[in-house]
């Protein structure tokens, strides 16, 4: 292989014609985390403290300390984080292979559809659609599901709790079969709290993508951003979570390298 | 079980008291206690014709002498006494002090005892002093802010005006009396004329207490000898007899507050040993930190009965040559209360009456005086009451 | 008659603050045995276990028979004041600040007679009710009050700077989800609380009892979650300079020992809550309110937890929440001895298990909000230390007090 390619990318990036854009929140304490019933053990969310800030802790630096849990804020789900996962090799994402964190992403934008609908159900015939419109998903993609929910972050609606629990777009298990089997992605990204609807724990299987995706060696990525930024297809993924021992997954900075002048597919 | 009878009160017979001594008094000192004893030490040596070492019993009284006590002080000031006292009881100090010198002597356990009392006054010494009086006091009387012994004395007061009738012109009429009397004394801190209406008028400081029902406090010292009378004879003194002393402390403790002191436990032995009644004394010096107290003084010790106080005090002239000569000097509220020397003042000063060494006005053929202390506010009431008749040769 | 405390006026910015004094804080250890009792809103006295006087001031042996076997006992308060005083002037600044008070002698029906001070309705001469409170340096003192309740009692100068009433102060709830949290808002808010801030963890999550709370009126729902660092500090940033009363509701409750739990989360979310939690909020909130401890009539007043009895003695049903509950209970005591140079109060109300959700299976009795709320409301009006809400609660301390390791030992089969 020659450095050519990484030339021209790197070309790319210093002419503006590839542009990066930051998929990711602000790890912040007020952040949302997945809520389960409360006999259950909780997601902590992200937390900070400060160890100094140029005083009498330390007078010349400023640093803190930091605790969260794997999968809080925008993060990332590795195979073991689900018991369908569990006995697969490299599961873990001090074990994965580091390759499978580049690759590229497709966007399949249903923000129109789920602006009046927080129980938005993406279906195979959905995935089928937007095919017919965009091409096929590619192997090994990253598909990112666009529901402009990053949007509703710091309200209600954004995990959406009722009485009968949380209300939130997200996929089938047909939806997932599909991509996972038919197409051979990488993994499936969502702007909302996990990769299943709020209400995924009541489809069958319950949570499908967590069970269909991990099961299968796939990854998840949630609570992303900035996807109404990216083309329906062209964009490239660096998703490389925290090589944490046993990892179930981690909070991640995700980034996409995206052509400036967006691509209109073939 | 009945106790065994057989209490007889030996006199005084064989003892007198000479060299009154005043160290002038001053509203603040930078000095300490050591330094105004040390001083009326050296003037009681001076005036008597001693020299230090001559002194073989000492008895010293003093709040600010902290952490010493009489023990360091010897070694302070170079004495080898071979008795020595020290008496913790403020207004009640010079009595109690001259008693248990009268006694040392009369038994030959010392032959010229020297009694002083002396306290430095620095700016802030008064609020450290009254932090840390007593235990009762830190418990369960500073704490209600008075920051000293004022609210008690008005608890006192008030008391008394309600239940006999006294009222603040009567309180008055007595320190109207002493400032006058204090107006012909030369050492005194208060030199300005007071009438009844600055007084009426003050600024009041704990209900019905107001400014001039307090004494100031202030630095100084007080001294004076106890001896054989051929001792003083041989040194060229004019000596006092003692007739007759009296302490009790703790008097009453079931009365709810304070209305009557130790005095009135005592009154009746405390004549028959002197052999005089209170109509045969020529002047009286009453402890007087608040006039309150003085009223009690006139009743408990027998020149009226208890509730007569108020009319006993319409009736007289307090002032130097009047009906009743009383606190000749001008008394701690004219003079100012130099500590534990407060104890001491109405002793010295009668010393000096009795002996016909005035250092102002001479109460006229005063032979025999009363004097009396009151010390001690440890939580809500003075604790120790003490008194004794003094006769000397007149002026 | 008391004159009713008015509202205060806004506070002048171009004025210095004025700065804390406390009173004289001296103590014998007999006498803090006094305060001991005063810290429990009782008023007891040393009796005599061998001839049955009662004494005053605390003492060391009696002074009828000199037995030194002397204990506080409750005795009757009911005395009749001989003598009063008006002071107008001290030496001491504490006092110095606070002229005009008074100053009474009570001879009290059990036997000694005893300097107090006297609220401003008591009449001399004439009968009272003698009562020991904290000052604010913490110690016991005693004050005679009016046999019977007179018209706004409470608004007496004197027996305000002894209590720390809601009246005219502003108060900080800190956890509006809670039903605690939303009876206690009302209960404050009825106390005459001027402003009620009432915390609310998550927003993001539904918030139903919002409607509940604003009925109260008098009430800003504010974001605060004790969890959360940064969290604290930003309301504390925002308000910290007018919470008079700061009262920590908060609790993160499951049942469960140490054995019972694998590993530790859950625990590490009841100490991040119950003890992570004060602490946040000791740090964010008390270093401005001890600067603000006499800050006119609305000064800062109190600190008050609300922790459970169990912090006194392990009960394993609820293992990892009582050990919680310890070492909350400890850094009240240290929180308290750092406030006390302020004259802010640090309380502590106990509860015994509520009747909540996860209180589901204990058996009763069980606490319901109401009651906390008005043992809150209870110890600021009557300034009282250690509160104990509820019959487990009390029947726990009265355990503790004799005999903690018996207590151990029946909590733990």
């Amino acid at each position: 292989m020659t450095a050519a390619p990484l030339e021209a990318l790197l070309a790319g990036l210093a002419s503006g014609e590839v542009e990066v854009v930051d998929l990711t929140h602000t790890l912040c304490p007020d952040f949302p985390v997945i809520v389960l019933p409360p006999e259950f053990g909780q997601c902590q969310p992200f937390r900070i403290e400060e160890v100094s800030r140029y005083d009498h802790r330390g007078p010349a630096w400023y640093w803190n300390n930091i605790s969260m849990s794997e999968h809080a804020g925008t993060h990332f789900d590795a195979p073991a984080h689900w018991i369908s996962g569990r006995h697969l090799p490299a599961n873990t994402v001090d074990q994965l292979p580091v390759r499978d964190v580049v690759g590229p992403a497709v966007v399949l934008d249903f923000s129109t559809e789920c602006a009046g609908d927080p129980d938005f159900v993406l279906t195979r015939a959905h995935v089928e659609a937007w095919e017919a419109a965009h091409g096929p998903i590619p192997p090994r993609a990253w598909v990112l599901f666009r529901t402009d929910w990053s949007k509703k972050v710091g309200t209600p609606d954004y995990v959406g709790l009722r009485e009968d629990g949380a209300h939130s777009p997200g996929p089938d298990a047909g939806a997932i079969e599909y991509l996972v089997r038919e197409r051979g992605i990488i993994g499936f990204g969502t702007e909302t709290v996990g990769t299943d609807a709020g209400q995924g724990g009541h489809f069958s299987p319950p949570y499908p993508a967590h069970f269909i995706l991990h099961g299968a060696g796939r990854y998840g990525l949630q609570c992303l951003a900035n996807l109404d930024r990216l083309p329906p297809r062209g964009a490239v993924v660096i998703a490389a979570p925290l090589k944490i021992r046993q990892g179930s997954g981690s909070p991640l900075r995700v980034l996409a390298l995206v052509p400036a002048s967006p691509q209109v597919p073939s | 079980m009945a106790i065994a009878g057989g209490h007889r009160r030996r006199d005084y017979d064989g003892v007198v008291a000479a060299v009154p001594v005043t160290i002038p008094y001053m509203r603040y000192s930078i000095e300490g206690a050591h330094w105004w004893i040390a001083r009326a030490l050296g003037e009681l040596t001076r005036a008597a014709g001693l020299r230090p070492a001559d002194l073989d019993g000492l008895c010293v009284s003093s709040f600010t002498l902290v952490p010493d006590t009489a023990v360091g002080l010897t070694q302070h000031l170079g004495l080898t006494p071979r008795w020595l006292d020290h008496i913790p009881m403020g207004g009640a100090s010079g009595v109690a002090a001259l008693r248990r010198a009268a006694r040392a002597v009369q038994a030959g356990d010392a032959e010229i005892v020297a009694c002083v009392a002396g306290d430095t006054n620095h700016v802030d010494s008064f609020r450290k002093l009254v932090s840390s009086f007593s235990r009762f006091a830190q418990d369960a009387a500073y704490p209600y802010g008075s920051g000293g012994p004022n609210a008690s004395f008005a608890l006192l007061t008030d008391h008394y005006m309600r239940r006999f009738g006294a009222t603040r012109e009567d309180f008055g009429k007595l320190c109207v009396a002493q400032r006058d009397n204090a107006l012909r004394f030369p050492h005194a801190l208060m030199k300005k004329e007071l009438t009844l209406d600055d007084y009426l008028g003050a600024r009041p400081i704990a209900d019905p207490i107001a400014l001039f029902d307090c004494v100031m406090p202030c630095a100084g010292a007080e001294a004076f000898l106890v001896t054989r009378p051929d001792v003083a004879r041989s040194l060229g003194l004019r000596g006092a007899r003692i007739l007759s002393t009296m302490e009790r402390h703790n008097a009453f403790p079931d009365d709810p507050i304070q209305m009557r002191g130790g005095w009135a436990m005592e009154v009746g032995e405390f004549y028959a040993l002197a052999g005089i009644g209170p109509q045969d004394v020529d002047l009286v010096q009453t402890y007087d930190d608040y006039p309150v107290i003085v009223m009690m003084q006139f009743e408990d010790l027998g020149f009226c009965a208890k509730g007569e106080g108020p009319d006993f005090v319409r009736a007289h002239d307090f002032t130097v040559d009047g009906s009743f000569p009383h606190n000749s000097s001008g008394g701690q509220l004219s003079v100012g209360q130099a500590g534990a020397a407060g104890g001491y003042l109405g002793l010295v000063e009668a010393m000096r009456q009795v002996t016909g060494q005035p250092l102002g006005a001479q109460v006229p053929g005063a032979r025999r005086a009363l004097v009396s202390g009151f010390g001690m506010i440890n939580y809500d009431r003075g604790l120790c009451s003490a008194a004794a008749i003094i006769e000397g040769a007149g002026p | 008659m008391t004159r009713p405390l008015p509202p205060p006026k806004k506070k002048d910015p171009q004025k210095r603050t004025r700065a804390p004094l406390v009173p004289p804080g001296a103590r014998s250890r007999a006498a803090l045995r006094m305060t001991a009792a005063a810290a429990l809103g009782t008023f007891r006295l040393q009796v005599c276990a061998a001839c049955g006087a009662a004494a005053y001031p605390p003492r060391d042996a009696c002074p009828k028979c000199l037995s030194v076997d002397l204990a506080f006992r409750d005795v009757p308060d009911g005395g009749e004041v001989v003598a009063h005083t008006t002071v107008r002037t001290s030496t001491d600044l504490y006092f110095r600040e606070r002229t005009p008070w008074r100053v009474g002698t009570v001879a009290l029906d059990c036997g000694p007679a005893v300097v107090a001070f006297l609220h401003g309705d008591v009449v001399v001469p004439g009968r009272v009710r003698v009562a020991a409170k904290l000052d604010k340096a913490g110690n016991a003192v005693l004050i005679a009050l009016p046999e019977s309740e007179t018209p706004h009692m409470r608004d007496d100068p004197l027996l305000r700077e002894l209590t720390a009433s809601p009246k005219h102060r502003r108060a900080l709830v800190t956890d509006g989800r809670s039903a605690v949290g939303r009876a206690l808002a009302a209960a404050l808010a009825r106390a005459g609380a001027s402003i009620v801030f009432v915390g609310a963890a998550q927003l993001w999550k539904p918030f139903p009892e919002e409607a509940e709370l604003r009925a109260i009126g008098n009430i800003e729902i504010v974001p605060l979650d004790v969890t959360d660092t940064t969290s604290v500090s930003e309301l504390a940033g925002e308000i910290g300079g007018k919470v008079d009363i700061l009262v920590n509701t908060a609790e993160h409750v499951r049942p469960g020992g140490v054995l019972s739990r694998d590993g530790i989360t859950t625990m590490r979310d009841e100490f991040e809550a119950n003890v992570f939690g004060l602490t946040r909020l000791a740090q964010a909130f008390g270093v401005a309110m001890r600067a603000r401890g006499a800050d006119g009539t609305n000064n800062a007043a109190a600190f008050v937890d609300v922790l459970p009895v169990h912090a006194l003695a392990n009960w394993p049903e609820f293992g990892a929440f009582s050990a919680a509950g310890a070492a909350r209970l400890s850094l009240l005591q240290c929180l308290r001895a750092e406030m006390r140079p302020g004259g802010v109060r640090v309380m502590s109300v106990f509860t015994g298990p509520l009747d909540d959700d996860w209180r589901q299976t204990v058996p009763p009795p069980k606490v319901t909000p109401r009651q906390v709320a008005d043992a809150v409301v209870r110890a600021l009006e009557e300034g009282i230390e250690d509160s104990f809400v509820g019959d487990v609660a009390r029947d726990v301390a009265q355990k503790w007090r004799q005999d903690p390791k018996v207590l151990e030992r029946e909590l733990g089969q």
